[in-house]
């Protein structure tokens, strides 16, 4: 673990709220050049949330996000601009944009923030392709190609600027086995070679033991453990045991609002079907 | 409507400020806009227009024919279709084909997650979504005009020509003398504010979609309905100001 290296993402005491409902509660955590965190925990406990907060997409109730040193919290969006050109994200769909194809796709950032030639900016695509096991696929569209090569696609063009920061989200959900390990491989070889951080979410758990250097567990909103890959998988915690193993049985219940649940199992729970679901049952 | 107010804002900016930083727009999207917005717009654009043509001289010869006073069928023709009908009707058709498809465009892309990911990307979406579309519509929608103007006249002239016993020389000299250069520019400036109108609209309602397929369809229905409201209200006001309050 080289926690001797310069702090890249700052995220202290970040809150965030939808209502009255707590999303994200009190998670601070930093990382450092050339690590790779992975971010786990089940659907719907805020993963996704607290990405979106580290990219800027999203603000904070309260507490602070730092990248680069820089606080991006109460940016303008044309300061936040600046920070986004250092680092690059894959969306879980791959998000690319269907007018254009797998190429034009992966030039775009070149296109619009670098003075490179065409010719230059083709190389640098073709690269990037290649990286990735899209080779000669430049002239095809999105909708042309299965989820699993937009995924990869998205991934070449978070790289197309080499970023000294990526995040991903679920970068090896519906990859095939042999897939996920290239994806792993690239992730590892720039994050080792390149000095390149890396921010991963997913839960996706060879993958993510494969990669990781750190990791966290977040559970309905805080973190329920963070550490090094062995030191999550000696985890006594039984919560985190449950998780890594994909177990049915164990403390995390399917129920999200367990407490809730527990309080009003005496109540009749309110009708959630309109009407026009049940006029026939109706009688007079 | 807050959002609205922004979107202007932030166009007027990348328009207005932006090219004097050194980031000017692009020109090769502009042109794909224009075609996709008026040039494939155009047939559309010519049976309406051809068919108001028809139609105006028809009323107007069935009117002032019992008047005796035919001979002002090619003036009526020429004004009704310089200053009210030309604007309104093309801007009718551009909304329901172009604004329509616009903000269906930009409401799946912003579904799909495309507009993160170009704000991740530092590429900002008005600059690169909304800016060409904005310049293709506001030189299309005045384009398609006079391009309208010109098939309805035709119009009337097919109704002059064919069914009444006006020839054409007769009919041209008739409709030129009628009309001055203000019929002209007032309409033109009337189809310039409509185009910023409509794909203002159409452009904040793709942009501000939420909720999925079901919310693209009801963003493309309100942007349709919106456009269409503001355009007849901006018609009204902006006639009352050229030829009532003058």
């Amino acid at each position: 673990m080289n926690s001797n290296g310069e702090t890249i993402i700052e995220v202290n005491n970040l809150v965030r709220r939808f209502g009255d409902r707590g999303v994200l509660d009190d998670i601070s955590f930093n990382v450092h050049r050339g690590e790779t965190l992975v971010i786990m925990g089940g659907s719907g406990c805020g993963k996704s949330t607290l990405l979106r907060h580290m990219i800027g997409s999203m603000k904070p109730t309260s507490g602070s996000v730092k990248l680069f040193g820089e606080e991006i919290t109460g940016m303008k969006e044309r300061e936040i601009e600046r920070v986004r050109l250092r680092f690059g994200m894959l969306f879980q769909s791959g998000a690319l944009l269907a007018s254009l194809t797998v190429g034009e796709n992966v030039a775009l950032p070149l296109l619009q923030h670098t003075g490179k030639s065409p010719d230059e900016i083709e190389e640098i695509v073709r690269g990037k392709l290649e990286m990735v096991g899209l080779t000669g696929f430049e002239d095809l569209k999105p909708d042309e190609i299965s989820g699993g090569m937009k995924k990869r696609v998205g991934l070449a063009r978070a790289l197309a600027l080499d970023p000294e920061l990526l995040f991903s989200d679920e970068p090896t959900s519906g990859l095939d086995p042999i897939m996920t390990a290239v994806v792993d491989q690239l992730t590892l070889k720039l994050t080792q070679g390149s000095h390149m951080t890396a921010v991963v979410v997913s839960h996706d758990m060879t993958s993510a033991f494969r990669i990781a250097t750190r990791m966290i567990m977040l559970g309905h909103g805080s973190i329920v453990a963070q550490g090094t890959p062995d030191e999550i998988r000696n985890s006594p915690n039984p919560e985190v045991q449950q998780f890594i193993h994909g177990q049915a049985d164990g403390p995390i219940s399917l129920n999200v609002s367990q407490e809730e649940h527990k309080d009003h199992q005496h109540v009749r729970p309110r009708p959630f079907l309109g009407g026009r679901f049940r006029f026939h049952h109706k009688h007079p | 409507m807050k959002n609205y107010l922004q979107l202007n804002l932030s166009l007027l900016y990348w328009i207005l400020i932006a090219p004097f930083t050194g980031q000017f727009f692009k020109i090769a999207p502009i042109f794909r806009q224009m075609v996709f917005i008026g040039v494939r717009a155009a047939p559309m654009v010519a049976l309406t227009a051809f068919s108001i043509g028809v139609t105006l001289a028809m009323q107007a010869a069935h009117s002032l024919e019992s008047l005796g006073a035919e001979m002002y069928i090619p003036d009526l023709v020429m004004l009704t279709l310089l200053r009210e009908m030309g604007p309104v009707l093309i801007a009718v058709i551009v909304i329901g084909r172009s604004g329509s498809a616009v903000a269906a465009e930009l409401g799946t892309m912003k579904v799909s997650e495309e507009i993160e990911a170009l704000e991740v990307m530092a590429i900002n979406p008005v600059q690169y979504l909304v800016v060409p579309r904005f310049l293709a519509m506001m030189v299309m929608l005045p384009a398609l005009t006079i391009f309208g103007n010109y098939i309805g006249i035709l119009g009337g002239w097919a109704v002059c020509r064919f069914a009444l016993d006006f020839n054409t020389a007769g009919y041209i000299l008739r409709a030129l003398e009628s009309a001055d250069t203000w019929d002209l520019y007032s309409g033109m400036i009337k189809s310039v504010v409509f185009a910023w109108i409509v794909i203002t609209i159409a452009c904040n309602a793709g942009l501000n979609v939420e909720g999925g397929a079901e919310g693209v369809g009801q963003a493309t229905t309100a942007s349709v309905v919106q456009a269409l409201l503001a355009m007849l209200v901006m018609n009204a006001v902006l006639t009352g100001i050229f030829f009532f309050a003058a």
